[in-house]
């Protein structure tokens, strides 16, 4: 069978268009089903003959509205931000310096050293809980806040070091070789030279950090027990969650508006993090 | 990779002896300053994997004061339940056939990403969602959709006369559609990632190597298979290696789903550690779960070196 080329071009193009739609569906349809599922009445919800991808009765807000007065919802997402900015910044404070120091400063170990760094990331926290749960008690941090700000640095600084470890390497040392010529210290040089021009990459850390601690799961779940106390990612799917289907649309409106801005802020941000997981295998 | 280091050694050495004591002073400055970051690190990664190597062999509960040696007795009493026995089965099937479907999606997803096209921005986004967002929170996007009263999977094959108004599936009910769904969730989280990192792969590639094998009249397949993928070996080994220890050690989405259920048919060795060790407060017998997964990760760990090293040698 001989296709002329032309017929061939537009083959190709519309495999390629069909493709991306059906794997775009498939990827973004549950977050167009919370929204939709957000805005729905309740009578529209539970008629199963009503055709369900679209609004078959006036969009309400009401879902919304209990989400917020009648939920401990606002109070979650609150908590989710205060252990972010405290977790954020134990994070920079720690791991600016020792990606600096593995940049610069540890010769020729300091590659084994981030690697050994980077791979304690990958210690998953099915296998720390446990042990972790029994040193919480013991600190008397169980059921607080504080309880997750002292383990989620555990998994930022890892994986923010191994970042911040490759930006520095890429600034030339140069340029803090002629900042300490003329008299400053190499702390100094650290502070005045590299750090200001880092600073996309330490902003990189900052989203990381705080999106990580937005989708931890496992040590909230296991230390905190307070329904106020839960952070937004186990608030949701442990108290929301009624098997209750009136239920349903302030359940989807909350995990539509704690899950999409949050992703739109971390989509620009993600190749860098991609450059990290990717290691040396890319050149 | 190593010229930036030559390059600091030679300007040093021009500066000479007055150098000397700040070479010295520079390496206790690097100490100091990965010295918090990797004590933060040995304190709580380490302390507590050793704790939980010690609590496997104890009999320790959560509201125990004291705990006492027992050798392997919590290994060998799990090893014998039904549970742990399914739960070590679900984990494989769980991990293997979600790694294996996503690899191959995100392989042809990826060769269309990665030409050029309008909106590019917008689909890469839409596409990148369920990684980007809270694993927990979309999962339960899932269990709307699954439900078993409403599910608009299944209205959807009752409106192309699939299915009978009373032939509804329990999605998440019946053991081995409950498996499938589970599977199906977790494709769909992890396949953005595989991706991602397919992507950065395929730009790695010089394009002359490409156009050499046009040049030389090499077709799609045959391009394909000798020259894409052989190139991309390294860089799949990455993708299936996070994609495995996030597959083999995650319990967000079993959670949130089935807990585990409909009679363990869905329980992994993540969520059964969670349950026994948590739950029922059996922290021996819980970490002796959780340490069944460690030879996997020590594996991943392995393979994760030796890209590392080949990288550098390279």
């Amino acid at each position: 069978m001989a296709l002329s080329p032309k017929a061939r071009r537009v083959g190709a193009k519309a495999a390629h268009i069909g493709t991306l739609a059906a794997f775009t569906m498939f990827t973004a349809f549950p977050f167009y089903w919370m929204l939709i599922t957000a805005f729905k009445q309740t009578s529209d919800l539970m008629k199963r003959e009503n055709n369900p991808f679209i609004l078959n009765a006036p969009p309400t807000f009401e879902h919304i509205r209990v989400l917020f007065q009648d939920t401990l919802f606002a109070n979650w997402l609150w908590n989710t931000a205060w252990v972010g900015v405290i977790v954020v910044l134990i994070t920079l404070v720690l791991a600016v310096p020792a990606g600096y120091a593995l940049a610069r400063l540890t010769g020729r170990w300091g590659e084994q050293l981030g690697i050994a760094i980077f791979l304690t990331y990958l210690v998953p926290p099915t296998l720390l809980f446990i042990p972790l749960s029994r040193v919480i008690a013991n600190l008397g941090l169980q059921d607080s806040l504080w309880s997750l700000v002292l383990v989620y640095p555990s998994f930022t600084i890892p994986f923010c070091t191994w970042l911040l470890m490759g930006f520095f390497k890429a600034i030339p040392p140069d340029l803090e070789e002629a900042a300490m010529i003329d008299g400053c210290s190499r702390l100094g040089a650290f502070v005045k030279i590299v750090i200001p021009i880092s600073i996309a990459g330490i902003l990189t850390v900052v989203i990381f950090t705080f999106t990580l601690v937005m989708q931890e799961f496992v040590y909230a779940l296991t230390f905190i027990t307070s329904v106020s106390q839960y952070t937004v990612s186990v608030g949701v799917p442990t108290f929301l969650v009624h098997g209750d289907v009136y239920f349903w649309g302030s359940l989807m409106a909350g995990c539509f508006i704690a899950s999409v801005p949050i992703a739109i802020v971390y989509n620009f941000f993600v190749d860098r993090f991609i450059a990290g997981f990717t290691v040396g295998a890319v050149k | 990779m190593k010229a930036p280091v030559t390059t600091v050694v030679v300007a040093e050495e021009v500066r000479g002896s007055r150098l000397a004591h700040l070479l010295d002073s520079e390496k206790w400055l690097g100490r100091l300053m990965i010295g918090p970051a990797i004590l933060y690190i040995a304190l709580l990664v380490g302390f507590p994997f050793f704790l939980a190597l010690y609590y496997s062999v104890s009999d320790i509960t959560v509201g125990s004061q004291s705990l006492n040696f027992v050798g392997l007795k919590n290994f060998t009493s799990i090893i014998g339940t039904a549970n742990f026995k399914a739960s070590l089965k679900n984990t494989f099937i769980f991990a293997l056939v979600s790694q294996v479907i996503v690899l191959v999606l995100a392989k042809v997803l990826a060769l269309a990403l990665y030409k050029d096209f309008r909106g590019k921005w917008l689909v890469r986004f839409l596409i990148l969602l369920p990684w980007v967002a809270p694993i927990s929170l979309g999962t339960i996007g899932w269990l709307w959709i699954l439900d078993s009263t409403y599910s608009v999977i299944n209205w959807t094959l009752e409106a192309l006369g699939l299915i009978r108004p009373e032939g509804w599936f329990m999605w998440l009910g019946i053991p081995h559609l409950a498996m499938g769904s589970v599977i199906a969730v977790h494709v769909w989280r992890l396949l953005p990632l595989a991706t991602v990192i397919l992507l950065a792969g395929l730009a790695s590639i010089p394009q002359d190597i490409h156009d050499a094998a046009a040049v030389d009249g090499a077709g799609f397949w045959r391009h394909l298979v000798q020259i894409t993928i052989p190139l991309l070996l390294p860089i799949m080994i990455v993708a299936v290696l996070f994609g495995a220890i996030f597959a083999f050690t995650d319990m967000i989405v079993i959670y949130v789903l089935t807990r585990g259920g409909p009679y363990d048919t869905t329980q992994v060795l993540a969520s059964l550690a969670f349950f026994t060790g948590i739950q029922s407060g059996d922290l021996a017998e819980g970490a002796a779960i959780a340490l069944f997964l460690f030879p996997l990760l020590l594996a991943a760990a392995v393979v994760f070196l030796r890209i590392a090293r080949q990288a550098e040698v390279a």
